[in-house]
């Protein structure tokens, strides 16, 4: 299997440009800058079917195409790399492994959307991430891959880390865009899409950092190349980190539409201590939780959809027979409750319920009318939001207690006989 | 422009326009927490989802453009369910202090509950405690972080209206907290509308904090007499209370839409400016030390009056305090049958604070009406007060101005011996009136029926909340009892008629009505 955003991982100097330049480091910016027009290129993304692999997978060269051109406002390319999504790990790794094939990928980017300046937000815990980009952007600059007239050619480019402070919610793309700007990350709402009135109030394109890493490769060797890597509509392969009761957890480079078992007990060498699998979070804490039948699902943007969860970060958790499924789910509804920005009131006030409620139940302290009223609190919450957060908890929390209603349910009988005999 | 339908009503609006102002212009009230007319739109409480045909998800109603053919339901099922649904979710971590909170009553988180909550509780869970109950902001709000439902309408109110920035929203999630800046006080002029916008009991006024239950006011439509902007207001009063505070009547103003004046604002200066309406007031005729009937204090006059042979020797300081119906009857008496030179109601006032909202210098709210009815000539009641020090003026009859704060009490001690009658007609006792040889009460604003010119020109309605305070008589009223003995009488029986006859003689106001004037003001004619 041929690797693309994970090919110098592991290379000794992987994230000097000394490194990246071996392998025709910078050469998909320079055939992009030289002898492709902006429309060439989109079309060539288009027919590649990269999908934006933040989480969303909206098409990268549709977002690119809505970019308008009469605008005579400065346009903007943003990167989320805050990656906040609990069990995504993926984007550090670029960053710190192979920063220049992001810089490469901004490049691109930019000359096709006439953007001269790109801000990449960076989870702020992630210092070792934003010294090695930090140290990227240096060499670039120093070799005239960014700053004035790159590459002897007449575009200019300048990039710019900002630090993130922490905020779970700074990486839903708007709420991105607010902080950036210096306000308090609360998603805005829409219309007006970022192509439009983004950053500053200028049309701005924000993409994901594997996203962008996988375009010099797009445009070095074709987009038919690119597409057959993947699986039906979504070309290319992914980054999945498969974290929790594996013996070996990490971030794997796959082809989208692998199997979840695939991945599971192939790659990541199967569940520990030879137990079996009770449950398992595909794509972030967000996406709906998948129980053992569903493991056959190809790893993809809409075969997972069609199983009513979704492919999201490609943040693989995997939980074993010893987990107890309600702990799983106050676990999970504490960071929603945590992370909430607060602006709409069904979020704001519902996670923090959803939580109490959880934890209640989890202490010994359900009561037997809890589990009539618990799939009300948490399905109204979502599509009755602002931004994607609302759906999330009620379609991440809402799983766990549908398919391990069970176990909610023995855990209030028997406490609830315990006290009350 | 687009048409659209909403609950099988059309209506056409320009483009740009959104459901709620649709809905709103056919008299369709959507349900609101955030979204407030004057303000930036928040998008945050939820509570304004409605059905729109077409679209898979509600939406917002104050967010949502309209669109040709767009056909919205805003009572279906669907939009009922999601009301109620939103309002369990703002009461899960609300206090429901309701018997101590001054907004019962006008609070809308009560006020949605009855309409479309009405749910059984499914709370089994402790409520989020918030560290700020009953928090001093400023000199004038205060603050209960656990009412607050955090639409943000206070701090799209400074930062967009007043531009004094003191409020934000800390912290995230249900511990997100309202709250000023740190270091910041609520301490501006403006301060007391953030109470007003309020949908619920986050934010009260201290000077009305238990005070009266609000069902319990009535309300009656005026204009603020604090200044020459003329901001429309409603006097919120109560008389029917036996445990009411110290028998005063008035319990707060309020402001009152008109967006040619003040929109939906009132300055702090004018919103406290109210005691005076029950306090400190004149309450009976009193004739040096004694207290005298109404017909004695005319005799008095007519008598004092009618021994002056030269019309030179009285001398007549209005107001613009007054109404242009009591102006009129000043001019009717005293300048066109008594043929009184000496009228004037400029006096040398220091003036105020302004700003560039709504506050303005001239602290009267009928200066415009004052010039329009009483045309004076060069000059100002400087010269009247030099002729009354000189003895060259036996009667002065001055209304409502405290003539020792304007020219100080060595130049009124001197009026009082030189002058034979000096007349004090005013509402409240102030130091001009131990001078005055005959002070007589009239009438406060909150007590006439009549208008005010404010600087716009533009001529407001005043009504009466209630009767005259003790004796106390409107303005005009008491120079019509003059009239009857001093000759011709007044034809008025009621402020209306006064005013007639001021769209009469007095040119800018021909042909205004208090009809065509109404609630919105009229602007006179140039």
């Amino acid at each position: 299997m041929e690797r693309v955003t994970s090919r110098h991982f592991g290379q000794e100097n992987s994230h000097r440009l000394e490194n990246y330049l071996k392998d025709k480091g910078y050469e998909g910016a320079r055939k992009a800058l030289t002898s492709m027009t902006p429309a060439v290129i989109i079309d060539e993304l288009k027919r590649s079917y990269l999908r934006g692999l933040g989480g969303a997978g909206f098409a990268t060269g549709m977002k690119w195409g809505f970019i308008p051109k009469d605008n005579p406002k400065p346009k903007y390319l943003v990167v989320n790399g805050d990656e906040g999504e609990p069990g995504t790990f993926k984007d550090k790794y670029i960053l710190e492994q192979d920063p220049h094939a992001l810089l490469e990928g901004i490049i691109i980017t930019c000359y096709t959307i006439g953007s001269h300046k790109a801000y990449v937000y960076i989870r702020g815990e992630y210092l070792k991430s934003i010294t090695r980009l930090q140290s990227a952007i240096d060499e670039a600059y120093k070799n005239n891959f960014l700053g004035k007239e790159i590459m002897g050619t007449s575009f200019d480019l300048d990039v710019v880390i900002h630090q993130g402070a922490g905020a779970y919610i700074c990486g839903e793309e708007t709420a991105l865009l607010e902080s950036l700007e210096g306000k308090k990350g609360f998603p805005r709402l829409k219309p007006p899409f970022p192509a439009v009135n983004g950053l500053f109030n200028c049309p701005t394109v924000i993409n994901n950092v594997e996203t962008l890493a996988c375009v010099a490769p797009i445009i070095l060797n074709g987009s038919e190349w690119f597409f057959k890597l993947g699986y039906m509509n979504q070309g290319g392969n992914r980054l999945f980190c498969v974290s929790g009761h594996v013996n070996k957890p990490g971030v794997y480079e796959l082809p989208n539409g692998t199997t979840l078992r695939e991945i599971i007990y192939t790659h990541a060498g199967g569940i520990r201590n030879g137990r079996t699998l009770k449950a398992v979070i595909p794509g972030g804490i967000s996406a709906p939780i998948l129980t053992p039948d569903q493991l056959d699902v190809k790893m993809d943007f809409d075969s997972l959809k069609a199983l009513g969860s979704m492919a999201g970060s490609g943040g693989i958790i995997v939980m074993d027979d010893t987990t107890d499924m309600v702990w799983a789910a106050m676990v999970a509804a504490r960071f929603f409750a945590h992370e909430s920005c607060g602006q709409c009131s069904p979020c704001r006030e519902g996670s923090g319920w959803v939580y109490r409620n959880i934890k209640r139940i989890y202490h010994g302290e359900g009561r037997p009318g809890d589990l009539k009223n618990l799939p009300g609190i948490i399905n109204n919450i979502g599509g009755n939001t602002i931004c994607a957060f609302g759906d999330a908890v009620t379609m991440s929390i809402g799983s766990y207690v549908s398919k391990f209603r069970s176990e909610f349910e023995n855990k209030i009988k028997s406490e609830y006989a315990k006290t009350n005999h | 422009m687009p048409k659209l339908t909403i609950d099988g009503k059309e209506i056409e609006v320009p483009a740009g326009t959104t459901i709620i102002q649709a809905a709103d212009k056919l008299g369709i009230t959507i349900p609101r927490y955030c979204y407030h007319e004057a303000l930036p739109v928040s998008g945050n409480c939820r509570i304004c989802m409605v059905e729109v045909e077409k679209m898979p998800k509600l939406q917002i109603a104050c967010y949502t453009p309209v669109a040709e053919g767009m056909v919205v339901k805003t009572t279906s099922p669907k939009v009922i369910d999601v009301r109620k649904v939103v309002l369990g979710y703002l009461l899960v971590n609300h206090p429901l202090d309701c018997p101590v909170c001054d907004q019962a009553g006008e609070c809308k988180l009560q006020d949605y509950y009855m309409e479309h909550g009405q749910y059984d509780s499914a709370l089994n869970d402790v409520k989020v405690k918030k560290e700020k109950k009953a928090i001093s902001l400023g000199p004038t709000v205060m603050l209960d972080q656990e009412r607050c439902i955090l639409c943000t309408r206070c701090v799209r109110f400074t930062d967009n209206i007043s531009k004094t920035h003191e409020f934000g929203v800390f912290d995230r999630g249900d511990h997100s907290q309202l709250d000023l800046y740190p270091g910041k006080e609520l301490n501006n002029n403006y301060s007391g509308n953030v109470v007003d916008i309020c949908p619920v009991g986050a934010l009260t006024d201290k000077d009305f904090r238990f005070k009266c239950r609000v069902w319990y006011l009535d309300k009656t439509k005026s204009v603020c007499p604090g200044c020459s902007t003329g901001c429309n207001i409603t006097v919120e009063w109560d008389k029917s209370r036996p445990h009411r505070q110290k028998k005063d009547r008035v319990m707060r103003l309020k402001p009152r839409l008109n967006p040619n004046v003040n929109a939906y604002w009132m300055c702090d200066t004018g919103r406290y400016n109210y005691h005076f309406i029950d306090q400190n007031r004149i309450v009976a005729p009193q004739l040096k030390n004694d207290l005298i009937s109404w017909p004695q204090a005319i005799d008095t006059v007519v008598n004092a009056v009618k021994a002056v042979k030269d019309p030179n020797r009285i001398g007549v300081i209005a107001s613009a305090q007054l109404t242009n119906e009591d102006l009129f009857a000043v001019r009717k008496l005293f300048k066109d049958n008594l043929k009184v030179s000496n009228v004037d109601f400029r006096v040398p006032e220091q003036p105020g604070k302004s700003d560039d909202f709504l506050l303005k210098a001239d602290r009267n709210p009928n200066t415009a009406g004052a010039s329009a009815i009483l045309a004076p000539n060069d000059g100002t009641t400087q010269a009247i007060i030099e002729k009354a020090k000189k003895g060259e003026l036996d009667v002065l009859y001055v209304f409502g101005q405290d003539l020792v704060k304007l020219y100080g009490k060595e130049t009124v001690a001197q009026i009082r011996k030189s002058t034979k009658m000096f007349v004090y007609q005013g509402s409240n006792i102030n130091d001009t009136c131990s001078y005055a040889h005959l002070n007589l009460p009239s009438a406060v604003y909150a007590e006439k029926d009549g208008t005010f010119t404010n600087f716009q020109n533009r001529v407001q309605r005043i009504s009466p909340a209630f009767m005259p305070l003790g004796e106390a008589k409107g303005d005009w009223e008491i120079l019509s009892l003059l009239s009857e003995k001093i000759g011709p009488a007044f034809p008025y029986r009621k402020s209306q008629d006064v005013f007639k006859a001021v769209t009469e003689a007095v040119a800018p106001f021909a042909e205004m009505t208090y009809e065509k004037i109404a609630d919105q003001g009229l602007v006179l004619r140039t």
